[in-house]
């Protein structure tokens, strides 16, 4: 177990080694921070001295030495637009997305597990085959699509619900919630679903295939002979056995949910890490975008440990096939 | 059992729109009366006045902050706090007379002091608006309420730019540290990006850079006793997609919005609650030739001339006259305003808005759209259709950079431009790219990397000085002396240079704006230093509830803001 944990993490320095790399030669290409840091009348012995001055005249390997000497520490300097320092914008931000990357995950599972559920046990029904049908939207519409839908019916149209924002947030000292007031979770309802309908869908269908295939298993077939309830069947034998695949798709979905939310956080102008970072990326903020990147890997290498320890918990199987490697 | 099951998926499958529901019942919270409440597609990044000088940051500051002079309605120079200046010794000295019993917002008095703080940080080695006073100004303080500026040569528009050339309280400032502009490389978070002081007519109350900023109305402003606006509170939040921005103003949950992208001007005006405010900017949106380098740059291609042609002046077709010339009337801007801008634009002659010209605008023409007159002069200059080339009878090859999200559909202009110029036989390899990128390519920073470019220019003073000096300015390679910065094509003419250098000092107005006639005689008429194409207009969305002002120079003033 502890072997597991310590390659995992030196996996993990790996993975973010390469994530760094990427990033930096990204940004060769991004563009000229320095044009979008001064007015048009700005000389250019004054936009020289800023381009010095912020390293950007150095040689690339020193510049790539100082960003990851830098992103080790997690000092990842002062944004270019706002003159704060990066990692205490980031902070934040990311109440916000980790709100609404946790609200739309849990709609996502407790919608997606019942329908594939029962999708799965009643193929036939008329109620299956809509489900069906509806979560054919969920995978082939875009997101900015779904949510532009939403805030003209729900916003325009009828008027109910806030088209863009986080309504009145709360400080809770080190984390700021919209969770607590009424203004708030009416804010993020569109958001949610329509950051979450994908992976609500993607569950629908992962626990459907499952629970096809598993009630055909024997064991099944022996505990309806031994006469136990059909609850007990279902939920007690049958879902447990399709739950490792969900919980792997789970854990890899919500850090893309994280990730992605990008797009969400644009079109419901969600105060998030998402949205600063897109803003970041049209303004050339590289110290924004350096943190940002580097934060999803982590946050994608945190993940999938978690993910991998939770086969431990769930599946036997895993845990005898690591005693009997060693 | 199973009817359970059933119950259960249904019931969490409608959850969705149960909670709509709910939500429809209760209907939306109402808001507090007089909240003016605005959705902007930028941030405000910063509070200090000094750090860019950019219109949207300085102009939302503008309700916080005053200058010594102001701007009204239509641009008309006003007393701001200075009640009142006079111009000496042939506008070398001007004599400002300040304002008595302001006070700054945190309670400091206002007083000759802190102008001459205020003009020492703006010339401070970390500030971006340097360009607001010229170089070898000297402040003195009179006494206490009057301040001279003493000039080293003749500066007649001194003040063209001071409406944005804030005051800021020296007790303050030196109070909290922040004696220094936050410079645009600042390592250290600054005090003033993030609170701010002014005399204005309005309190920042809270600010969340890029997320969030509240103002709120300042009782103790020292005009609020004339104050044409009844707001209490503004709130500010930029909505960066441009759908989510006309919705947040359709479904009434803001007051303002900039801007409304054409295609939804019309949505905007359905409604029975918003409508759109649309007039000319002073923004001027022009074609640039590369009129510098001797060789075009890749992608460009120019097929030797065949047998019988005319010959050639040089071997950058763009440094010939009457390639540029044609290059013009193988245009047609009306069709450009019309389908491209739908409307929201005014083709324009010169490249400057002729509102800020009134004098001697009137008597400039712009070329006649005329595809035969082209082919002619393009022949002549000896760029005759090579058989073959470039898929079709083309002339010659060239790539042209165009931004996409910078000016009002930018790119498609440049669309209907490469097929328009397509028709006279140009061949055009578009370059479009987002600001980001094209700037960095096209301006100092990338060496001026174009032949031929689309781009966009507002005179920062309001004056056409400022075109004849940054547009038109004899530059180096670098763009280095602080002259022809945004001269991207490289153009020089020793005349022009002349006489924008008479029209600095030129003191008496009529003389003045000759000169300035004089000079566009040369780069419009003889030179065709450009091609300008239109003012694109402004279009705000507000609320019908709202009456105010709009400025062309697209500074909102809040102090003008009426809600019924």
């Amino acid at each position: 177990m502890l072997a597991f944990v310590l390659r995992r993490l030196v996996q993990s320095l790996y993975v973010m080694l390469a994530v760094g790399v990427l990033a930096f030669a990204l940004f060769r290409f991004v563009g000229d921070p320095v044009n979008q840091m001064v007015g048009q009348d700005t000389s250019v012995e004054d936009r020289d001295r800023l381009r010095q001055e912020l390293g950007l005249n150095d040689p690339v390997p020193l510049q790539f030495l100082n960003y990851l000497w830098r992103a080790a520490r997690f000092d990842f300097g002062i944004s270019y637009q706002f003159k704060q320092p990066v990692m205490q914008l980031i902070a934040e931000r990311f109440p916000a997305t980790m709100e609404l990357a946790v609200v739309a995950m849990i709609l996502a599972l407790v919608i997606g597990i019942p329908m594939g559920v029962y999708t799965g046990l009643y193929r036939e029904s008329w109620v299956s085959k809509a489900f069906l049908a509806t979560s054919l939207v969920g995978i082939s519409l875009p997101t900015f699509f779904i949510g532009i839908l939403l805030i003209f019916v729900f916003a325009v149209q009828l008027n109910v619900l806030p088209s863009f924002g986080r309504g009145q947030v709360v400080d809770l000292g080190f984390w700021n919630t919209g969770l607590l007031t009424r203004s708030g979770w009416l804010a993020i309802i569109m958001p949610a679903i329509t950051l979450g309908l994908f992976q609500m869908t993607l569950i629908m269908r992962l626990v459907r295939a499952e629970m096809l295939e598993i009630m055909r298993m024997d064991f099944i077939k022996f505990a309806r002979a031994r006469g136990l309830k059909s609850r007990v069947i279902y939920f007690g034998h049958a879902l447990k056995n399709t739950l490792v695949p969900v919980i792997t798709i789970t854990g890899l979905q919500f850090g893309s949910i994280i990730a992605f939310a990008i797009v969400t956080e644009t079109v419901f102008q969600w105060p998030g890490m998402g949205l600063l970072f897109l803003r970041a990326v049209q303004t050339v903020d590289i110290p924004i975008m350096a943190a940002y990147l580097m934060l999803i890997g982590l946050m994608f290498v945190i993940v999938n440990m978690i993910v991998d320890l939770l086969y431990f918990a769930v599946d036997p199987r895993i845990r005898v096939a690591a005693k009997a490697a060693h | 059992m199973l009817r359970r099951l059933k119950g259960i998926a249904v019931a969490v499958a409608v959850a969705l729109a149960g909670a709509a529901s709910l939500a429809a019942l209760s209907g939306s919270p109402a808001h507090a009366q007089n909240t003016f409440r605005m959705g902007f597609q930028g941030n405000l990044n910063t509070l200090d006045p000094y750090t860019i000088n950019e219109t949207f940051t300085l102009a939302m500051l503008g309700n916080v902050y005053e200058g010594l002079t102001a701007r009204g309605p239509n641009l008309q120079i006003i007393p701001g706090l200075a009640e009142r200046w006079e111009i000496q010794e042939g506008a070398r000295l001007w004599r400002f007379h300040l304002r008595r019993g302001v006070k700054f917002q945190g309670g400091e008095d206002f007083t000759a002091d802190d102008v001459i703080f205020s003009a020492q940080r703006i010339r401070g080695d970390t500030s971006d608006l340097r360009v607001r006073i010229p170089n070898g100004a000297e402040f003195i303080k009179v006494d206490n309420f009057t301040v001279d500026v003493r000039l080293p040569t003749p500066n007649p528009i001194l003040i063209a730019d001071w409406d944005t050339f804030y005051i800021m309280s020296r007790t303050w400032a030196e109070r909290n540290n922040a004696t220094q502009a936050v410079s645009s490389r600042a390592t250290e978070p600054g005090f003033s990006t993030l609170n701010a002081n002014g005399t204005g007519a309005f309190r920042v109350t809270a600010h969340q850079p890029g997320v969030r900023t509240e103002l709120t109305r300042n009782p103790n402003w020292w005009n609020d006793a004339n104050r044409r606006h009844n707001l209490d509170r503004v709130i500010f939040t930029p909505i960066l997609n441009d759908a989510t921005r006309v919705a947040a103003l359709l479904s009434g949950e803001v007051d303002w919005v900039d801007p409304v992208p054409v295609q939804d001007m019309d949505r905007v005006n359905a409604n029975a609650t918003t409508r759109v405010m649309a007039g000319p900017e002073t923004r001027t949106i022009y074609l640039g030739f590369d009129q510098r380098r001797d060789q075009l740059l890749a992608p460009a291609e120019i097929p030797p001339a065949p047998a019988g042609a005319a010959q050639r002046r040089g071997t950058n077709p763009f440094k010939d006259v009457r390639v540029r010339r044609a290059f013009y009337q193988a245009i047609d801007v009306n069709l450009i305003v019309q389908r491209v801008m739908r409307g929201q634009a005014r083709a324009s002659a010169l490249m400057i808005d002729p509102n800020l010209f009134p004098r001697h605008a009137a008597e400039f023409q712009r070329l006649a759209f005329d595809t035969a007159a082209a082919e002619r002069l393009l022949d002549e200059a000896g760029y005759p259709r090579v058989q073959g080339f470039r898929g079709g009878n083309n002339r010659f090859s060239v790539g042209m950079d165009c931004p996409n999200d910078r000016y009002v559909n930018d790119a498609a202009i440049c669309q209907a431009v490469i097929a328009m110029l397509a028709r006279v036989g140009i061949h055009i390899t578009p370059i479009i790219q987002p600001r980001a990128q094209y700037f960095g390519k096209i301006l100092a920073g990338g060496g001026y990397n174009t032949n031929f470019y689309l781009l966009g220019w507002t005179p920062g003073t309001n004056d056409s000085h400022n075109v004849l000096i940054q547009l038109h300015g004899c530059r180096d390679d670098r763009g280095t002396g602080g002259v022809g910065v945004a001269n991207v094509g490289g153009y020089c003419n020793e005349r022009v240079r002349d006489l924008t250098n008479q029209i600095l000092v030129e003191a008496d107005p009529v003389k003045r704006d000759g000169l300035i006639r004089d000079a566009f005689r040369i780069t419009v008429n003889e030179d065709v230093a450009y091609i300008p194409l239109h003012q694109q207009a402004l279009a705000w969305g507000v609320n019908r509830r709202v009456e105010m002002a709009q400025r062309p120079d697209n500074v909102f003033m809040l102090y003008h803001v009426m809600m019924r």
